[in-house]
């Protein structure tokens, strides 16, 4: 680089003084530190930094000196550029920290405000229940099977020792269609039937699902509901196998408290039967007995009429109603609740029961 | 069966201090359910005592006569009582509570002004002390029944427990003191004292009338006695008259209430026939269809072929074992008395009563069961009772006509017990439950086991299994869970099931589960045509609502009444969602083939039977109405459009994890016609979506656009298991391409188009961009489409890319005649 032509007057190499290259330092970094935004920092960057500034022209001056004073201005000018950036660096750095925690003060949001822009729905806790109720026997080793709801008398009455005299079958209790052979199903148990003849033993089943009987909607009664029914068919089964498959149900369903109750009873399709209380330590009117389902051996003759060979095969069954469980379990009180379609009672039930 | 605890102790020795709650067990563990336990003398509460009347004076002057009375209720000074009733004399003894007690219903008795003269408690008449209300006036006592100020209660019949349980259909001997006795001293290892354990004298020869039976079928014991000459005023003795009503049995005459009273202790059904209106000998046999009786309530009825009657020449004049007739029965002026006892086939009776829906406590005994041994056992008491309080002399004949078939042996295996219950009963220990029930056991290896009489429900080694488990306690048999023997949990359908409603649920339906009656007028409501299948549907035979007879064939009519329902409830935005099956009748309607229950249906038979079964496949169904995404803070709402509704099935198709679906144009009602998308699965229509039909939505009175869909679940093919897909890890190539074609060209075609020609390079088509202008020319409209490519091994070259973007767009352009946008 040549500097034939600068004007360049030696007698001004004044700004090459130590004394000069301090002030020039100590005013930069004053004036950094009084910068109160980014943008004036900028400003002050070219005053300070740029060509024109004190240092700059310092290192101008250098030429004029005679060589040996060179090395020496040349470090003492470096030496004070460095500390000119040092200074603007940290006053940078310090704008930007400012500059960010600013942000973020000016992007605060009311994070309360709702943001329910498509809600939610809900399934029906009877669907849930019984699905609850599925996935327990599944663990179990049970399948969950179903079958028609508009159902072969044989299947619903015949096959499970309801004969044709029984008082059951009248139009009081069940629903007949204008087809012959076929009844709407008065409980879930055609089910088991229709496992019985489709599967060979062991076999560990449960069906949950829609039954019906000509009862008025009531606050307790409904022509339409919801059972789920159990059967097992193995070899050397006994009611001590049944009592603790529907205990175990029961602390599934109710807690570690829970634990059945039995009290003779009849039914046709199975010998010796029994109704069935659980003890509901959660219940909302104190801990008590409740009234649940039914169950029993299976009769002899239903595993005949399925083809199973009763002298080598025993089982047991049961049975409950799924809204009685989710009116006591879950504190519903009137049964119209779970069959009108009230989205408010369903929706308080989310996913899960 | 109702009845008291004090008559219940005559046959067994319970124990002295018996509490409510203990008896509840007991009773509860041997099977009964028990309806209600009621100490009368809790009933009434404080002092009830006998007072014995000193004076009277006779008040006048107000609207009825009144009297006021001086009672000697055994204290220092007599209690001053007004009282309105005048059923008693000075000298009678009365029942009297004091101030501070308190009646049946809560009627608390104080000491009060009334009429201008204190009355200080009150005398008492039956129905205000909850006993039977047959008698006008209060309680006069017998004289010297009892001495002033003791305790009422067990003079007047309010000392007793009562007890109410119901007895299951199996077990019929439960049904009579005799029966409830004999359980109960089971449960409380208390001696028993048969009822019926009377010595029979053997009678003398000839019959007292002449009897025949006809049908031993329907009869298989005919037993009957006669008295003659009794006096026909003989009022029923008053504790015999107190325990009927305590079994809620009315009094109505010595004879008849003698016949109840010893079917309640007994469980035998008896009949009082008045001898001189019977016209000749009685033959027993089946009714003949189309005869004729009237029974005692006054109902003249048609017999049926199957009833049994008992006849005289005038031809039936008691309808067996249910209802007696008018013109035989015993009348206010009967002195001589035919007494009938008999055995009648339970399956015979239950159908008589069910046919002529008359369910007397008779036919109620006989449909569970009547010891047949029972027939003179019952007329000797009858007899007895009767005679001694109406005197009259007994024929010394006695008929009996003895069909009777010995029950039969049982052969049980001593281990089937032990066996069956997974409680170690050894062969004693079944031996000594089986006695005690009346069973007689002999035999060592396999037991034989000969029910008594009063079980004809013991008839297979089972039942006799039920007794051991049933005695043994139940609720000592262990608790144990069978071994796990491996199952597979959830169908796929039923995981699918489940999959999809949580689908819907998150995306903001409700569920909600109709009943699947409905109207046939919904069809009509739903605008299907004349020959539309869905019309076809099952006809319910007896309803609960005439109006609702059918089963739905589509979920929509009652979904849309849900619909409704919360609109009314004042919900504007519902999104509501249904699964459930629907009923599809079968063509033919014939019979199913006829299946016994001594052996397993054979394959064809269970085949054809199940070829009659209507259909039931499952449905998916969603409604929806107002706005599906609500206004808020942050702005405007979105309305539910008929694109939710055809969302709605998408989303439940990518649930069920169904590929290939195609969304088309389709004309179904209940949908508007321009708004109606047919959803296909491999080119199967499975469902359809949309907006229903302006006429519909008027028809089920619902708001404006309200949208529907509807799946049918079970055509959805099973998807097979999942591949995984090869991630890419080269970029990209976007590409745009605007396209004008003809306004009724469906986008959903061109999509597919595109996405044919572009080749195996095209990752992904989506629409962004949908134009219409008349710029664009008439019925013109622009698709503009963003194509993405990728290759799985190599980063595209833009001559690779656009060649693709080229093919894509020449073939929509051979299919629809498009044009690139702006070329």
């Amino acid at each position: 680089m040549s500097y034939r032509n600068d004007p360049y007057d030696p007698k001004q190499a004044a700004l090459l003084d130590p004394a000069a290259l301090e002030s020039a330092v100590d005013e930069a970094r004053k004036a950094f530190d009084a910068a109160s935004d980014l943008d004036e920092l900028a400003t002050l960057k070219s005053a300070h930094l740029g060509d024109r500034s004190a240092v700059s022209l310092a290192r101008r001056e250098i030429g004029s000196l005679p060589p040996a004073a060179k090395s020496d201005a040349g470090k003492r000018v470096n030496l004070a550029r460095q500390s000119v950036q040092g200074a603007y660096d940290s006053r940078l750095e310090e704008l930007e920290i400012e500059r960010a925690a600013r942000v973020l003060v000016e992007e605060r949001v009311d994070v309360t405000l709702p943001w329910d822009r498509r809600p939610r729905g809900a399934r029906h806790p009877l669907t849930t229940l019984m699905e609850h109720m599925g996935d327990l026997f599944a663990g179990m080793g049970y399948d969950i099977v179903e079958g028609p709801e508009l159902e072969l008398e044989w299947a619903n009455f015949d096959a499970l020792n309801i004969g044709p005299d029984n008082a059951v079958r009248g139009s009081m209790d069940t629903f007949y269609v204008d087809l012959p052979g076929l009844v709407m199903r008065t409980h879930t148990s055609p089910g088991q039937v229709r496992s019985m003849l489709t599967r060979q033993p062991p076999i560990y089943v449960v069906s949950p699902g829609r039954a019906y009987r000509s009862d008025e909607l009531d606050a307790t009664h409904s022509p339409v509901f919801h059972q789920i029914e159990g059967l097992v068919v193995d070899e050397g089964i006994t009611m001590a196998h049944l009592r603790g498959t529907l205990d175990h149900f029961a602390k599934a369903m109710f807690g570690p408290d829970a634990r059945t109750r039995w009290r003779p009873h009849y039914f046709p399709f199975t010998e010796p039967s029994a109704e069935f209380d659980v003890w509901f330590a959660q219940h909302r009117d104190g801990p008590r007995w409740v009234e649940w389902g039914g169950c029993g051996m299976v009769n002899p003759k239903v595993l005949v009429a399925a083809g199973i060979d009763p002298a080598r095969y025993s089982g047991f069954a049961f049975g409950m109603g799924v809204e009685r469980t989710l009116m006591f379990r879950n504190g519903v009180s009137d049964m119209r609740d779970m069959v009108e379609g009230d989205v408010r009672f369903t929706t308080n039930f989310g996913m899960e029961v | 069966m109702k009845t008291s605890l004090s008559w219940l102790r005559e046959f067994v020795e319970l124990p002295a201090g018996l509490t409510a709650e203990q008896l509840d067990e007991a009773l509860t563990n041997l099977g009964m359910e028990v309806e209600s336990i009621v100490d009368q003398a809790a009933t009434v509460k404080g002092d009830l005592v006998v007072g014995r009347v000193l004076t009277i004076e006779e008040l006048t002057g107000f609207k009825k006569p009144i009297r006021f009375t001086t009672v000697d209720v055994g204290r220092s000074e007599p209690q001053e009582i007004v009282c309105g009733a005048r059923n008693f004399a000075e000298g009678d003894l009365v029942a009297v509570i004091l101030p501070g007690g308190e009646l049946p219903g809560g009627f608390k008795i104080g000491a009060r002004k009334t009429y201008g003269r204190n009355s200080n408690g009150m005398i008492c008449s039956a129905a205000e002390l909850g006993l039977s209300g047959d008698h006008d006036g209060i309680i006069v006592l017998a004289p010297d029944e009892a001495t002033p100020g003791q305790d009422a209660r067990p003079v007047v019949g309010l000392a007793d427990v009562l007890v109410e349980v119901e007895i299951t259909p199996d077990r019929g001997y439960e049904m009579s003191l005799r029966g409830l006795a004999r359980e109960l001293s089971y449960a409380f290892e208390a001696a028993y004292t048969d009822p019926a354990g009377v010595v029979v004298p053997s009678g003398a020869a000839g019959v007292p009338h002449p009897v025949s039976v006809e049908d031993t079928v329907g009869c298989d014991r005919f037993s009957a006695r006669v008295v003659r000459g009794i006096d026909p005023d003989a009022p029923s003795p008053a504790w015999m008259q107190q325990r009927l009503v305590a079994s809620g049995i009315r009094s109505i005459s010595l004879p008849v209430d003698i016949t109840n009273y010893l079917m309640l202790e007994l469980g035998q059904p008896m009949h009082v026939f008045d001898l001189n209106r019977l016209n000749g000998g009685l033959v027993v046999r089946r009714a003949r269809p189309g005869e004729k009786l009237t029974t005692l309530d006054g109902v003249a009825r048609v017999l049926d072929a199957e009833d049994m009657v008992i006849c005289d020449d005038t031809g039936p004049i008691s309808l067996a074992a249910v209802m007696g007739g008018e013109t035989s029965e015993w009348q206010p002026d009967t002195v001589d008395v035919l007494l009938e006892a008999a055995h009648w086939d339970a399956v015979m009776v239950g159908r008589t009563a069910r046919r002529h829906k008359l369910f007397s406590e008779a036919a109620k005994r006989w449909e569970r069961g009547v010891d047949p041994q029972l027939t003179l056992v019952a007329l000797e008491r009858a007899v007895q009772i009767l005679t001694e309080h109406a005197g009259g002399t007994v024929d010394p004949a006695v008929l009996d006509i003895d069909h009777v078939v010995a029950p039969a042996t049982i052969t049980l295996d001593p281990a089937l017990p032990a066996q069956r219950i997974g409680l170690a009963y050894d062969t004693s220990q079944v031996e000594t439950l089986l006695g005690r029930v009346g069973c007689q056991v002999t035999g060592a290896g396999p037991l034989e086991v000969t029910p008594p009489s009063w079980r004809p429900d013991l008839l297979a080694p089972i039942d006799l299994v039920e007794e051991v488990a049933r005695l043994g306690g139940y609720n000592d048999i262990p608790s144990l869970l069978p071994p796990a023997r491996g199952g597979s949990g959830f169908t796929p359908s039923q995981r699918r099931r489940r999959t999809v409603g949580r689908a819907m649920a998150e995306n903001g339906y409700v569920e909600v589960l109709s009943y699947p009656f409905v109207a046939p007028a919904a069809a009509d409501q739903l605008g299907y045509p004349a020959d539309d299948p869905r019309r076809s549907a099952v006809r319910l035979t007896n309803p609960l609502s005439e109006q609702e007879p059918l089963l739905r064939t589509s979920l929509l009519p009652t979904l849309l009444g849900t619909l409704k329902r919360n609109l009314g409830r004042g919900k504007r935005d519902v999104a509501l969602y249904e699964m459930g099956t629907v009923f599809r009748p079968r063509l033919a309607s014939a019979a199913p083939p006829v299946m016994g229950v001594d052996r397993r249906p054979s394959d064809s038979e269970w085949a054809a039977a199940n070829e009659i079964v209507p259909a039931q496949p499952w449905h998916l169904a969603v409604v929806l109405t107002g706005e599906i995404e609500p206004a808020g803070w942050w702005g405007a709402g979105r309305a539910a459009s008929w694109a939710d509704a055809i969302s709605a099935a998408q989303i439940a198709l990518a649930a069920a994890g169904v590929s290939g679906v195609t969304v088309a144009a389709a004309e179904l009602a209940p949908w508007h016609p321009g708004r109606c998308a047919a959803i296909s699965v491999d080119g199967v229509v499975v469902g359809h979506a949309g907006e229903l039909h302006p006429a519909v939505v008027s028809s089920f009175e619902l708001p404006k656009r309200t949208c529907a869909m509807e799946l049918d679940l079970d055509a959805l093919p099973l998807p097979p298991v999942t591949q995984a897909p090869a991630i890419s890890s080269f970029p990209p190539a976007l590409i745009d391409v605007a396209l004008i074609l003809d306004a009724s060209v469906p986008a959903a075609e061109v999509s597919a188009v595109l996405a044919a020609g572009a080749g195996s390079l095209l990752e992904s088509v989506s629409l962004f961009d949908l134009y219409e202008s008349e710029q664009l020319g008439e019925n013109k409209k622009s698709l503009a489409y963003k194509l993405t490519f990728r290759a799985p091994d190599r980063t595209l070259t833009t001559e690779e890319t656009l060649a693709a973007r080229d093919a894509a767009v020449a073939a929509v352009g051979s299919r629809f005649g498009a044009t690139l946008r702006g070329a």
